[in-house]
Formats: structure tokens, sequence, C-alpha cells
């Protein structure tokens, strides 16, 4: 089709008035919550009860912003030669002024005592104060949601094909 | 007492149309870039945005740069508003004498008078002391100074047409079929009048993103509140203006006579919308595109447009 002169301008009032009649996605935070996608990265949450102490977090963190610190404490085993010895969590802190939500401590993390919260409403007036300790951590954990249900259409988890394997292989040596 | 009470309206007009069109400009222009604009303000959707925008302003520091020349740099806003006041009070609004102040060579001085805008901005640009101001006030003077002549081109077809200089007159000469004869001089009106009152599309002296904000850099708090004014009672007086010249001001289809002011107002505000979404849809012309559409198409299409407007006149009388 040949193009009409001006006929792109005529366009140009047409998407916009079009527009104008439409209504805006335009949500207003502070009075409506947005919808958050599942597993949003609002805040990391501590499970206190989970964690040992093995530091592999504030190791594994690229701008070193988990604080954490420990004594041992030796306990007595009834029948047992020895006494034993475990790690007590004495402080554990993260400071989300330097946390860059890359979600590493998570992942690393072999107990699961750290989990992603989609709470994000924790701005301070002072950048000192968004180091945040064990208790407010521990508050942000029941905010935790559910993991999200496998997508049906989805790759199947790891676990599923790998113990898939197994018993294909098992099938294959039993006769 | 008469002339207290008319000036007194039409300095309330003055105040608060153009903060009409402002709100207008906010709400359409946000909804045309699927926003919502301003929702806080005074409860209901934003209303009172401009209000509180006004006691923001006057609240801010006024200064005025140490090289500026401090007596014109105070005095360029006044005069960037003024003119547009002077033509608010011989705009008619409605039959029988409904305007500030009658004159019968109310098109000459409304032409005359809308030119000395530019003069404010110029002052503006001159008296900053500051490299982008100045070259926004020297792109305005090369905006107006292409503009200026279509614009009165225009405005001579129709008082062609008329026969006269004055608006009413305009007015009541006006028929309907006027608006095929006369449409190109109309198109030819508006265009130049955006352009005169430095609009988007024609906002080169201004140009934000190249010239930070051309003659109105340096400008802060009431002063800059002002010129802000000029820019919407600008939109209000070409909006008026090409009402009066083009669409019969204040006669419409039905009850014209009791309700012209109505009629009037309703086509402001419908030119004014129409000044707010060619903002919208439309990027800012270059300098010389800017050039090219007045000389090689405006000032032509006036031209011929006078041509046209002489024969039929010839024919008809």
């Amino acid at each position: 089709m040949k193009a009409v002169p001006g006929g792109g301008l005529a366009r140009g009032l047409a998407i916009t008035l079009r527009t104008m009649t439409k209504r805006s996605h335009t949500r207003q935070y502070p009075d409506a919550l947005p919808d958050l996608p599942p597993r949003s990265r609002g805040v990391i949450a501590l499970f206190e009860e989970n964690c040992t102490v093995c530091m592999l977090c504030a190791r594994e963190c690229p701008d070193w912003c988990i604080y954490i610190d420990s004594h041992k404490e030796t306990f007595e085993v009834e029948g047992a030669a020895r006494s034993r010895q475990r790690n007590v969590l004495d402080r554990f802190a993260i400071d989300f002024a330097l946390c860059m939500y890359c979600g590493i401590c998570i992942e690393v993390c072999p107990f699961d005592a750290l989990f992603w919260s989609p709470e994000f409403e924790y701005s301070e007036y002072d950048i000192t104060e968004l180091t945040h300790e064990m208790d407010r951590l521990r508050e942000w954990m029941w905010t935790v949601p559910p993991p999200p249900a496998h997508d049906p259409r989805g790759a199947p988890a790891k676990e599923v094909t790998s113990a898939g394997q197994v018993e294909r292989a098992a099938e294959k040596e039993l006769p | 007492m008469d002339i207290g009470i008319r000036v007194l309206v039409v300095l309330g007009a003055f105040l608060t149309l153009p903060l009409l069109v402002g709100q207008m400009e906010h709400k359409a222009m946000a909804h045309m870039q699927s926003r919502l604009g301003p929702m806080y303000a005074g409860g209901f959707h934003g209303w009172a945005q401009l209000v509180a925008d006004g006691v923001k302003f006057v609240q801010k520091e006024d200064i005025i740069p140490a090289a500026a020349d401090r007596l014109v740099f105070k005095l360029a806003p006044a005069v960037g508003l003024l003119p547009y006041l002077l033509i608010l009070i011989v705009i008619p609004v409605g039959p029988h004498g409904l305007v500030g102040q009658p004159l019968d060579i109310g098109l000459f001085f409304v032409l005359a008078i809308a030119g000395v805008g530019v003069i404010g901005v110029l002052m503006a640009a001159w008296a900053s002391a500051n490299k982008y101001s100045l070259i926004g006030g020297l792109r305005g003077a090369a905006q107006i100074l292409g503009y200026e002549l279509p614009f009165v081109l225009a405005a001579a077809s129709v008082a062609m047409a008329a026969g006269t200089l004055s608006l009413s007159g305009i007015v009541e000469a006006w028929r309907p079929w006027w608006l095929i004869w006369q449409a190109p001089a109309m198109v030819v009106f508006f265009v130049a009048g955006l352009a005169e009152i430095r609009r988007p599309p024609f906002d080169m002296p201004l140009a934000e993103s190249e010239l930070v904000f051309g003659y109105l850099t340096e400008y802060t708090g009431l002063r800059f509140a002002l010129f802000l004014l000029a820019e919407y009672a600008g939109i209000v007086v070409i909006a008026a203006l090409t009402t009066v010249l083009f669409l019969g001001g204040w006669k419409g289809p039905v009850a014209s006579d009791q309700f012209g002011w109505l009629w009037t107002l309703v086509k402001v505000f419908a030119l004014s919308f129409l000044v707010i979404w060619l903002r919208v849809s439309y990027p800012r012309l270059r300098a010389d595109q800017l050039q090219r559409l007045a000389w090689l198409i405006l000032v032509p299409a006036a031209l011929a447009q006078l041509v046209v407007t002489g024969v039929v006149k010839l024919a008809i009388t």
C-alpha cells in the first residue's frame, strides 16, 4: 500500500488517543501492593535452628555482607566415652546495604537455613541501620512462601531424571 | 464600576483558565502515555496539583545569577506574561458585548501584542548570562521571525473575509461555510500560533534535552512559575483566537444567544486539548525543519488562502 502523505502524523495522533481511552496499568504502590512473582528476591530470611555455623555462606558471599559469631559448647552424652561438642550461633547478621541479592548464600547453605522472602519494605533512614540481626532475619522466615509447584510443562527435576536413570539401569541388569 | 468588574473577571479568567489547561495537560498527557498523572494533591485524582505546585514555587528561593543583568532578569517574566493578559481583555466571549474591552481594531491589537511575548524571551535569554539561555533565546527569536508572517497572513485572510478588524465583528460576520472556505488559514494560523507560543513540537527554544531549559535555565521560584503560567496562558490565548477567528466564537448549533459564552469555552478547551494532543504525539522539530515548514509550506499556503479569500469575496459581493 502506498503511504498517504501525512498518514504517519494521523497515525501518531490515533495511537495517543487510543492509549488515552485505555486504562493505565499503574498500581498506586503504597495504597495497592504489587503482585510479586514467585521466587521474588525481597530479603534473606534465616531459619536459625538449621544453622550449623559452617560459615559457608559468609565465605561465599561476594561482598562479605554476612557476619557470623559463634562459640563452641561441650556437652555430655550419657554412656559416651567422651564429651561431645557443638557450635552455637551467637550472631548472624546481614548488611543489606552491601548485599547485592545474588542468592549465593542461599544456594550454598547445605542445611537449608537461608531462604528468599518476598518482603521488601525494610528501608531505613540511616545506611548503618540496614544491618539486620538474627531476630529480624528470623521474623522474615515467617514470610517465606512455600516453593511454587513444579511447572507441568517444564523439564522434569534433576532428581527425578537421575532417579529414573538408576531405575532403568537396574531394570537392564535384572533379567 | 462596570469596567472594574470586567477587568476583574478577565483577570480571574486569566488566572484560572491556564490552570485548568495545565491540569488537563497533566492528566491527558499522562493517560496518553499510559500513566495516571497526579493522583494525590487535593484528594480526588490530584485536582489540586497545580495549586500545590504554585505553593511550592512561592516558597522557593529567588536566585539571580551573579553575572545576570538584574533589572532585565527580573522584568523578563512580566514582559513574557502580560501580553497574554492584554490579549485576553479584547477577546469576545459571548454576544451583546460580553468582552473585557471591545476594540474596533481588536485583531490588529492582538497580532501586535502577541509578538511582544518574544521580547520577554529575549530579555530572559540575554539577562541570564548563560550560553544555553542565549542559544534558546536566539532560537526563539528566529522561530518567531519565521512564524509571525504566516500567523499574520492567515489572520488577514479572515479579516478580509469579514471586512472588519473588530473581533466581535468577525464573529458576527462568520458563517458555518467559512469552516471550509477558511480551513487552510485556520490550519496555518493554529500551527503558527503553536510556534508563536513555543509549544512542542515547536519547542526548539526550550529543548530541555539539548539546552537544559533554554531561556528558563536560570529561573527559579516565582519567576519560573510566571513563565510557566505564560506558557499555559499562551495556549488559552491561541485557542481563544482560533475560536474567535475561525470557529465562529460564541456561535453554536443551539442556544448561541443565551449560552454563547459556553460555546466559546467549549471550543477553547477543545482546541487546548488539541494543543496537548499534538505535544504528546509529535517529536520536536529540528531548526531546519522548523524554518522549512514556515517558509516553504505555511507562508505559501497563507498567501494562496489570501488569493482565494479575495476571489470568493469579490464573487459573492
